[in-house]
This record gives C-alpha cells, structure tokens and sequence, in this order.
C-alpha cells in the first residue's frame, strides 16, 4: 500500500489550466467568428446593422478582430505554451497559482475589452483598439504570464532550452515590448485617450505594432506551438534542429523591419517604406525555413495523413502558412501594393494566415491536446475528418472570394479611359463586389460550422471526465 | 570563443536567451522608426493645418467610436488615377493635429481625406441617416442615433482639449474655457459633419498659395 501523503507530494504537471484555457479558447474563436460571419453578412445586407450602435459594422468588425486574435488565438498559445514548455522542461509549471491569475485575468481582459469596443470605446488602432484601462490590464497580464513561463524555463530539469520555447519566449518578449511602445497614450477621461504621437509618425509607430503582432504573436507564436506538436503528432524529430535555429533568429531579426509596406505611397518618408520593401522580401527565406523544416519532418511519415485528422489540420496549416508569408513579400513590393492596397486582397490575405495557418494549426493541435488531456479516446474521429474538410473548404473559398474582390477593386479603381479620365465610378466597382462579398459570407459559415462541430466532439469528449495526473519522466543525469 | 560556442550558451541560458531576443528585435525599431520620430518635418504644420474646433474635435472622435475608419481611408496616394478621384495626395504636414492617424487600411467605401467642401451639410445628415436615400447601391450602416445625441453629452471637452494642449497643440486657455459653450445645442451629427467638412482643406483644390509659400522658402 502506497502512502497517500507520498503521492500528493509528488510533481504533476499543471495540466488542468491547459485544460481550461483550450476550452477558452474554443469558446472565443465561435464568438469571434460568429462576429466575423455576422460582419460578413452586413456587407451582403446593410439592413443587418438595424440601425443599432452595438452591432453596426464599424464596432462589430473590431470586436471580431480582437476577439479572434486576442481571445481564440492568445488563449490558444497561452494554453499550449504551458503545455509544451512543461514538457520540454520536465518540471512542473512555475508559480501555478500566477498562471492561473493570468488564465482568468486575460479572459475577464477580454470579456470586459470586447464589450467596450461594442460600446464604442475604441482607439481606432488597428489591433490596439483596447482604450488604456485595458492595455493597462494587457500589460500586467501579460508579465504575470512572462514569469511563469520564463520562470519554468529557469527551474527545468533538461540542460537545453527547446526550439519551441524560443519561439513562445520571442512572442512574450516582444510582444510585450510593441505592445507598450504602440499604445503610449495620454488618458484624458476613462474611456478616452490621445496617442502620444500624432499623424506620420503614429502611422509609422502603429504599423510597426501592428505588422510584427502579427509577427510574433500569429507569425512567431504559432512558429512555437508547431516546432512542438507537429514532431509530437508525426512521431518524428525536428528534421533539422541547426535549421530551426538558423531561422528564429533571422526571423527575429527580419520581422520587425517590415512594417512600413502597411504604408507604401503614403505620407511618411521614402527610404522607410523601401527599408520595409527589402526587409520583407529578405523575411521570405526564415519564413520558409520553418515551412519546409515541418513539411521534412512529416515527410516520412505521410501514412498518418491517412487515418490521423490532428496531423492533416498541422500539415495543411504549413502549407497555407507558406501561402501566406509568400503572398506577404510579394505584396509588399510597391508596384503589387499599388494595385492591393486598400482593397480585399488584404482581408484575404490576412485570413489566408488568419484561417488556413492560425485557424487550422491551433484545431490539430487540440485534436492531439484534448484527448491526451482527459485520458480518453476522442468522440469522433469521423467528424474530426469532416471538420479538417469543411475548414479546408472554406478557407479556400474565403481566399478566393477576397482575391476576386481584391484584384478587382485595384485594378478598376486605377482604371483610366483613352483621355486619362477614371473609366468606372466608385459606386460601380463597390456594388459589383456583391457576388464575391456573398461568397465569402457562405465561405466564413462553412468554416464556422466546422468550428461548432469541433467544439461538439471535444464537449462528447470531456463531459464527465477530469484532467488527468501526469508526471514529469525520471531524467537521466546526461540531459540534467 | 567561436560563434558555435556562443550559441551553445544561449541554448543553455534564459536570461541570455531572452537578452539576445532583445537585442536582435530592437534593432528594426531603432534603426527605422526612431529616426522618423526625431524628423521634424513629419511634425511641422502646413501653413493652412489648424488645430481642430471644439465641434470638429467632437466629430472625430465620433468618428473613431463609430469605427469609420475600417471601412474609410484617409490617405490620397500620389497616382494619377487617385488625385483625378479624390484630389490632391496627402501630405505630412497636414496630419500633424491627428492623434491618433486614421489614414486607415481599407477602402470598402471610398477615401475621405478630401471630402470637406464636397457636399452640403444637407447631403451629409441624409446621408448619415440613411446612405441609401442619396446612394442607392451603398452598403454603408444607417447612423440615426447620432442626431439624438448632443454633441457634449459626456461633459468631457474641456478634459480633451486641455490633454492636447499637454501634448503640445497650440490651444489657448480662451479656446478651451470656451468650448463647452461652442457645442452648446449641437448634436453628434453637427459634429460628425463639422469634422468631415473641414477633413483635408488644408491643401485646397485651386488654391495654390501654399505653393507659392513653399518657393518662396525655397527660394529663401
């Protein structure tokens, strides 16, 4: 007979707020999408806005954005980073009681900031529309979850520090770092705050936020969760570690100087926008790096593609994921950006990254998570499969709704006739985007469709069941 | 020590780690964006850039509430085709009382930078009320609410106006005692609508004394 005091006092991993957050996480990404599809909708019919402040276009598409990479994807990293860092430690989290501050905390965060944003209350910039009450909120949050993690890396009982913490601990680090440079504010009520910079420089300052937030955080931080499970689900090891290596740091390095292409032809100085032009094409090669070392690591074991959704959402995410951050280079050179630039073909490109790499990583990866976490099989693998095709499908009809539209609304709007005078009016090119509007209204339900379907099996999965106890493995005095 | 050698220490060491992440991701910062936050011509004013009225400043920050700006650019790109549709390109200098910019990122309706002048007030509270009664096609939500509303209905002007003047607007203290009685009997919309009228006029069509200004600086 074992002493129950000896077991209690033995290490177990801190699953059950990885459980937790999963959950979040799932929860926010239908709020955000349901949003998203509802915003789609009022584009197809304005009289969806029922000439109510909360739900019109204007709030109601920020509160999608914020929702959807703050809620859905934040969550998501949070959660896999507490689970993968543990693992790749072998020790239990640090300060687990501060880790589930930052669990609670950053949902109450968003909970609190998306009403806000629906009552108005807004900076109007772009992924920093939080007023200053919450980027106050953010911040503290935010370090709270830096010293867990950093904090679990400095108790680990493995010599090496895992590739996939890297890339977790860039996006902590840095994010933390745009976060506050960006929102440097002057509150002047409660509600109400005026940027500390003003016309071209804030432009300058927010588009180095607001491009590298996407960097680190939907670029960097997926990076991490992908240079962990992809090797867990496959079975296989990192096909190249040195390369791993090689290309977090010319990320970290090349990302953060391409954030003027978010300005090309616009009113701030020349050299920086073609700084931003050259870096980003440079980014294209780190970017690729980390696809092709994933795709190499799968690639001697396609079999699974076969029978294991988790996998096929992971592989298929790398392969959008190529999409997108090849897609991004070339539309930052100036003569793409003059015909992409305030068109749709940004919308479909941030959702070519947004659904096809965010989207789908973060679902196998909870295929692999939600199972494991509970100890039992999951629901349905049947469903899984027809989720990972409905996804799928709709990611690709979204894109190419959004390209139709893009390509279009550039090529018309710079339509001159023999005389040199604008062959189509305004008006005309934005009622003729009705049909691709429509689609990508159909594409962003289908998608969200496949979203409630997961959230069904995972529900089949952990009703009645509890987050099972695991223990750090014993580690020989080689690694230690 | 050879750069392998290093590396095997950071692979080894957080707090090295976390100060090579640093390092290497403060580099793009320092060397792009803080020059341009030094540049003084990104900050100097246009010989016709005002700071914004009491009622104007209310517009926009009703403006920014109602998300206008992720649908509206603000922002003329110096192309042929753009200056014929909207008029002449945004400069620098005509952004400089703008905290926070709203050039924007997207033109699901049209860029508004040079819409003051172009349409009566009239046109505008029509418009905002129901966009469907002056363009039948548009897509654009209804804003009826903002007609209700009176312009200084969350008592916070004098608040606004003192915060910019910290931050270096060239308000007087006339300007902001007397502003509270500047919005005395405006609603929203007057607001809204004060604000897009006077967006861009800075640069007008066929004036071109900042032109001439301009030479005679150069020539100076």
């Amino acid at each position: 007979m074992v002493d129950p005091a000896k077991i209690l006092s033995v290490e177990i991993y801190s699953d059950r707020i990885v459980t937790t957050l999963v959950m979040f996480s799932i929860f926010w990404a239908i709020v955000g999408m349901l949003a998203g599809v509802y915003v789609a909708a009022e584009l197809v019919w304005p009289a969806l806005n029922f000439d109510n402040p909360w739900i019109s276009f204007g709030r109601l598409r920020t509160f999608h954005t914020n929702v959807v990479v703050f809620g859905f994807a934040v969550s998501a990293l949070m959660g896999t980073a507490y689970y993968s860092v543990q693992r790749t430690c072998h020790v239990r989290l640090f300060a687990p009681n501060l880790a589930w501050f930052t669990c609670w905390a950053w949902q109450i965060a968003i909970l609190l900031g998306g009403l806000s944003l629906l009552a108005g209350f807004n900076t109007s910039k772009e992924y920093a529309e939080l007023e200053w009450p919450f980027d106050i909120a953010i911040t503290i949050v935010w370090v709270c979850f830096g010293i867990v993690f950093f904090g679990t890396i400095a108790k680990r009982r493995i010599r090496e520090i895992y590739i996939s913490n890297w890339f977790y601990g860039a996006l902590i680090i840095v994010i933390a770092m745009l976060h506050i440079v960006n929102n440097l504010a002057l509150p002047v009520t409660l509600t109400k705050s005026y940027s500390l910079y003003a016309g071209a420089q804030d432009a300058i300052v927010q588009w180095w936020y607001g491009h590298n937030a996407v960097g680190f955080l939907l670029t960097g931080g997926f990076l991490g969760m992908m240079y962990y499970f992809l090797p867990k689900q496959a079975e296989r090891p990192i096909w190249s570690y040195r390369l791993s290596i090689v290309a977090f740091w010319a990320f970290a390095y090349s990302y953060i100087w391409a954030g003027p292409h978010h300005l090309h032809f616009n009113a701030i100085p020349e050299w920086v926008q073609n700084l931003g032009v050259v870096m980003s094409l440079i980014l294209l090669a780190p970017s690729w790096a980390s696809m092709v070392n994933g795709i190499m690591t799968v690639s001697t074991a396609w079999e699974k593609l076969r029978t294991d959704p988790a996998l096929k959402f992971i592989v298929l995410a790398l392969a959008f994921y190529g999409l997108a951050t090849f897609e991004g280079p070339m539309m930052a050179i100036k003569s793409v950006n003059v015909i992409s630039h305030f068109t749709d073909w940004t919308i479909g490109h941030v959702h070519s990254g947004a659904l096809g790499w965010n989207a789908l990583i973060t679902f196998g990866t909870f295929y692999f998570l939600v199972p494991r976490l509970v100890g039992a099989k999951l629901y349905s693998v049947r469903l899984a499969n027809i989720h990972f095709w409905m996804a799928l499908m709709g990611t690709i009809l979204y894109v190419v709704a959004m390209w139709g539209a893009g390509v279009s609304q550039g090529v018309l709007w710079l339509s001159l006739d023999e005389i040199g005078e604008l062959r189509y009016s305004f008006t005309d090119i934005m009622a003729a985007m009705n049909p691709y509007y429509l689609l990508r209204f159909v594409a962003g339900l289908i998608f969200l469709l496949g979203a409630l379907l997961m959230g069904f099996n995972f529900s089949m999965t952990i009703i009645g069941r509890r987050t099972i106890a695991v223990r750090p493995p014993l580690v020989t005095e080689a690694l230690a | 020590m050879n750069g392998l050698d290093l590396h095997h220490r950071l692979e080894k060491n957080i707090g090295l780690l976390i100060f090579g992440i640093l390092f290497v991701t403060s580099i793009g910062g320092l060397v792009q964006v803080l020059p341009s936050l030094y540049q003084k011509s990104l900050i100097t004013p246009g010989v016709n850039t005002h700071v914004y009225e009491p009622l104007q400043l209310v517009g926009r920050d009703i403006y920014i509430r109602e998300g206008c700006n992720t649908c509206h650019s603000q922002q003329i790109r110096p192309l042929v085709a753009e200056v014929e549709r909207y008029g002449s390109y945004s400069r620098a200098d005509e952004f400089v009382y703008d905290r926070p910019f709203l050039w924007g990122s997207k033109r699901t309706g049209p860029d508004l930078h040079r819409i003051g002048g172009k349409y009566s007030d009239d046109w505008h509270r029509l418009h905002l009320i129901n966009p469907r009664d002056v363009v039948p096609r548009s897509i654009m939500p209804s804003y009826p609410w903002l007609e209700k509303r009176q312009a200084n209905n969350d008592d916070d002007i004098v608040a606004k106006l003192s915060g910019l003047q910290r931050l270096g607007h060239p308000y007087t203290q006339d300007d902001i005692n007397n502003a509270p009685a500047a919005l005395e009997g405006k609603s929203e919309m007057d607001a809204l609508i004060a604000y897009l009228q006077v967006l861009g006029t800075a640069y007008p069509e066929g004036d071109l004394s900042w032109l001439i200004y301009y030479s005679q600086e150069i020539c100076l």
